[in-house]
């Protein structure tokens, strides 16, 4: 166990309040058309956890793979456990969701399982970042007029995540599905990015989900 | 625009995504209180401005956040490799001049 002041950041008899508490999309939910060509849903107040190490040292990748039950994913992509994600940020920097309310459980298992030797950091994140899940027959066409990253499944599969430009601003963009994508967005950009894709997705209809 | 290779991504990326970020190559002097004011000043202001091929420093913003060298032909603005910080470059004017080497990869079209 490392000497690092590890606490709940948000106890469970508290609220969050995800970052697009503001726009009521539980209020939205079965007003938009039956046919839409793109669905979104929040998946609102996950646990987003910040791993920082060195992924060639068997010890680090191994105790993340013990304490996550997901291996440390390869550059630009996602590997996932049900409900558990693992995604490459950077060389050095991965990012970990779990279910809610299980953010704190998993931070002491990580400290737990890779000791106080390992120089690694884990943070959380929860707060300042949200996830936007799109679904539907269209959501590509969505992506294609919003980032200039080419999002073909030739150049774009299943279980690839990204950083790039999106909209003017920056986000990462995770394709989980055949026609399911996700968005890591930050909090003080989601209500623009919302702002933007109810625009984006006039055209095709959008549906929220809940 | 550009397309630029990320190493650490691994992939051609977009200009949009990158921030140079100067000259490379520049080592901090072992002892700063050693150094005379003009070798201070060389270090802390004075970078090259060359005619040709520069190792320049770049920030791949958008994506992995992290920095990288380029060498980059000030003339034509062509991107002849890039690579990781602690690399030397294969691209060099000295390379150049005693062979025409193959582009190695991360070259720009």
């Amino acid at each position: 166990m490392s000497a690092v002041n590890v606490y709940e950041q948000r106890p469970s008899h508290l609220d969050g309040q995800s970052p697009l508490h503001h726009a009521g999309l539980a209020e939205l939910v079965g007003k938009g058309s039956a046919s839409a060509g793109i669905r979104l849903r929040e998946r609102k107040l996950l646990g987003h956890l910040v791993l920082r190490g060195d992924a060639r040292d068997p010890s680090f990748a191994g105790g993340v793979h013990k304490a996550c039950g997901v291996e440390l994913p390869v550059a630009l992509t996602l590997a996932a456990a049900g409900e558990t994600s693992l995604q490459w940020l950077a060389p050095d920097e991965w990012l970990l969701i779990v279910p809610q309310g299980e953010e704190f459980a998993a931070e002491q298992r990580l400290r737990d399982t890779l000791g106080s030797e390992l120089h690694y950091a884990v943070v959380n994140v929860s707060g300042g970042q949200t996830l936007l899940e799109l679904s539907g027959e269209n959501v590509r066409e969505l992506l294609m007029k919003s980032t200039s990253y080419d999002v073909h499944p030739s150049q774009f599969p299943v279980g690839k995540a990204v950083g790039t430009h999106f909209a003017k601003t920056q986000l990462v963009i995770r394709h989980t599905g055949e026609d399911t994508w996700q968005l890591v967005v930050r909090r003080s950009f989601a209500d623009y990015i919302w702002a933007w894709l109810q625009d984006a997705a006039a055209e095709y209809g959008l549906a929220v989900d809940a | 625009m550009l397309h630029i290779f990320c190493p650490h991504c691994g992939e051609l990326r977009g200009e949009e995504e990158f921030a140079p970020a100067g000259q490379a190559h520049i080592p901090r002097p072992l002892d700063p209180a050693a150094c005379t004011d003009e070798e201070w000043g060389d270090y802390l202001f004075f970078r090259d401005n060359p005619r040709g091929l520069h190792h320049e420093l770049w920030l791949h913003a958008a994506g992995c956040r992290k920095y990288f060298n380029a060498t980059r032909h000030t003339i034509s603005y062509e991107i002849l490799e890039t690579y990781k910080i602690g690399e030397k470059p294969d691209v060099t004017a000295e390379a150049q001049a005693s062979e025409k080497k193959p582009l190695a990869q991360g070259a720009t079209a």
